[in-house]
């Protein structure tokens, strides 16, 4: 699970370290990759694994429409007005599910990959696992493309500089626009991974969001690899919470972790500023 | 408009509130004008922490989970008067703040905000589980007969709550006027402004941002006593859920955060839309008042972050 999160909060720092915004319609992103994946399965008999690349896609194209369509003009206002932007957004997004796809939980049913695998007494799930490896490949490529690629490193320029990456012949808006939709690919191969053995229903970004923004700031916010531990961090800490305390407390403990982490480290266990 | 006219205009509009409940006597829309007083005082106690001094609190719902919790539980255990409870469960409440305001204060900008969501979430899950408090089942006022203002309860009409909402509203407008002219106001805007800054210039911030957090939680949980009397059933899904404190930051971000007359402005506008389109397309099951809330908010923020009272201001100065 951990690497999942790792990956819904990948997106999440993408963007802020790319803009200073924090998406917080980030979990509803997450919401409509999981649809796209069942509706695939459901219309068109696609099996999550296929229907990844066309999941990826969609919530690329959908991230640069988000950002031409409102972020791009938020870019310059006060944070309230960038919080309660992507909030609507959220809150629209989430209303739109509902009404087109009604409030019911739907699943998956017989995925290629199913069952379990018996290691020495101890049972991992099938499908927890792949996500977990293809969660691990996805951050791999991500972490590939920012800092090996011609246009990873002009991203990260943009990042660190806005004013002086333009004067250096980056468009960047054009770099914001790709954040945005970098962000949102990410969510749609996280949400692609996670529609294998989870519930699907409108309301199912709220849990994962509010977890990225913890792994997010936990980690450090902008920082990309960062997220990766925090990811794992906040995931052993939820099963663990489950396994010691009780299974309705776990999330409780893990944002109480967060707290203590933000009290004793403001900027995140691996953030310089 | 002179400031005699304004003032004048202001206290018109007080009698024709007063009067009102005189004239339509159909439940329905005195409880739409109760739910605009108290969505407005919410907003308002919100907007005193987050309008002026700047502090984006997500978890509101706390306070106002808190104040409904107190007097309950309150009035169950020692039969205490829920007036009594309601003052309790605003000293509950500002202690509380002070406890969540120590870690979280350290946090700025959007760190801030997530943490105190991180806050609300903590709480919301706490009380699900707390047995004594009612858990998930949540809790039922104690009903007493018959009608009183000793009780708090009102079964026969929704007149006497009314006057108690508006008041309730009107206490929350005289404490941010207060503020506003005074030196903590001054302060709570300069922190606003530049944090940094007013640190330089001897103001201590971390001070200020507690009282700020102190009023507005003892505010929100006031409003959380009077819901718990006029529905006399809570539990955690209806006053501690994030969805809640968010529906408190919208009406004070609609009508105009850090105005005086903002989020009175928002709430006598978003209150009424929600009631309409729950009653036009509700029972559908389709959201249709959470889409209009989302392309609502989208916009303002879009076109006029300010809200609509930047937006009224625009056009005075236009006018001339």
């Amino acid at each position: 699970m951990g690497f999942v999160y790792a990956l819904i909060a990948a997106g999440l720092s993408l963007i802020f370290g790319l803009m200073e915004i924090v998406n917080f319609a980030h979990g509803e992103f997450l919401m409509l990759a999981m649809f796209t994946t069942f509706w695939a399965w459901a219309l068109w008999k696609l099996d999550p694994f296929v229907s990844l690349p066309l999941t990826v896609g969609l919530l690329f194209l959908f991230g640069l429409a988000v950002y031409h369509g409102l972020i791009r003009w938020i870019l310059g206002a006060p944070m309230l007005a960038q919080i309660f932007a992507t909030f609507g957004l959220a809150i629209f997004l989430r209303a739109a599910a509902q009404a087109l796809w009604g409030v019911d939980f739907r699943v998956i049913k017989n995925p290629l990959v199913d069952g379990r695998l018996a290691v020495g007494g101890l049972f991992i799930g099938l499908p927890q696992l792949t996500a977990s490896l293809g969660a691990l490949l996805a951050f791999g490529f991500l972490h590939w493309f920012i800092a090996r690629t011609e246009t990873g490193l002009a991203l990260q320029a943009t990042a660190q500089d806005r004013q002086a990456a333009s004067l250096m012949g980056i468009d960047t808006q054009r770099m914001f626009a790709l954040g945005w939709g970098i962000g949102a690919a990410c969510v749609g191969a996280a949400g692609a991974l996670l529609a294998m053995f989870f519930y699907v229903f409108p309301d199912v970004g709220s849990t994962f969001a509010l977890l990225a923004y913890v792994t997010v700031a936990l980690g450090g916010f902008g920082n990309v690899p960062a997220t990766l531990a925090a990811g794992v961090i906040v995931g052993v800490v939820e099963v663990l919470a489950g396994l010691l305390i009780a299974p309705a407390f776990k999330y409780a403990v893990v944002f109480a972790l967060y707290l203590v982490v933000v009290l004793w480290r403001p900027q995140g266990l691996f953030g310089r500023f | 408009m002179g400031r005699g006219l304004r003032w004048g205009a202001a206290a018109a509009a007080l009698v024709l509130l007063i009067v009102f409940p005189q004239v339509v006597t159909q439940p329905f829309p005195r409880h739409v004008m109760i739910s605009i007083f108290l969505y407005a005082m919410l907003a308002q106690a919100w907007n005193l922490l987050a309008g002026y001094c700047g502090q984006i609190s997500l978890s509101h719902a706390v306070f106002f989970g808190t104040g409904a919790y107190t007097s309950t539980l309150l009035a169950r255990h020692l039969g205490l008067s829920p007036w009594g409870g309601m003052l309790a469960g605003a000293v509950v409440a500002v202690l509380l703040s002070q406890c969540i305001g120590y870690p979280v204060f350290r946090l700025r900008g959007h760190y801030f905000a997530i943490a105190t969501i991180a806050v609300g979430e903590i709480v919301g899950t706490l009380m699900i589980n707390w047995d004594w408090a009612g858990g998930a089942r949540g809790l039922f006022v104690p009903i007493k007969r018959p009608d009183s203002w000793m009780n708090f309860q009102f079964h026969e009409s929704k007149q006497n709550y009314y006057y108690i909402a508006l008041a309730l509203l009107l206490l929350a407008l005289w404490v941010t006027r207060r503020v506003e002219r005074s030196r903590l106001g001054y302060y709570l805007r300069a922190i606003r402004e530049d944090q940094d800054a007013a640190a330089s210039l001897g103001i201590p911030v971390a001070g200020y941002k507690q009282r700020a957090m102190a009023l507005s939680a003892g505010l929100t949980a006031l409003g959380g006593s009077f819901y718990a009397q006029y529905i006399f059933f809570i539990d955690p899904e209806s006053v501690f859920p994030t969805s809640l404190s968010i529906l408190i930051c919208l009406v004070a971000v609609l009508g105009g955060v850090g105005t005086f007359w903002g989020p009175l402005v928002g709430a006598a506008i978003l209150i009424p839309l929600g009631e309409w389109t729950r009653i036009a397309f509700g029972g559908t099951g389709k959201a249709a008042d959470l889409l209009v809330y989302g392309a609502l908010i989208m916009l303002v923020s879009v076109i006029q972050p300010g809200g609509i009272m930047a937006l009224a201001m625009r056009g005075r100065r236009r006018t001339g």
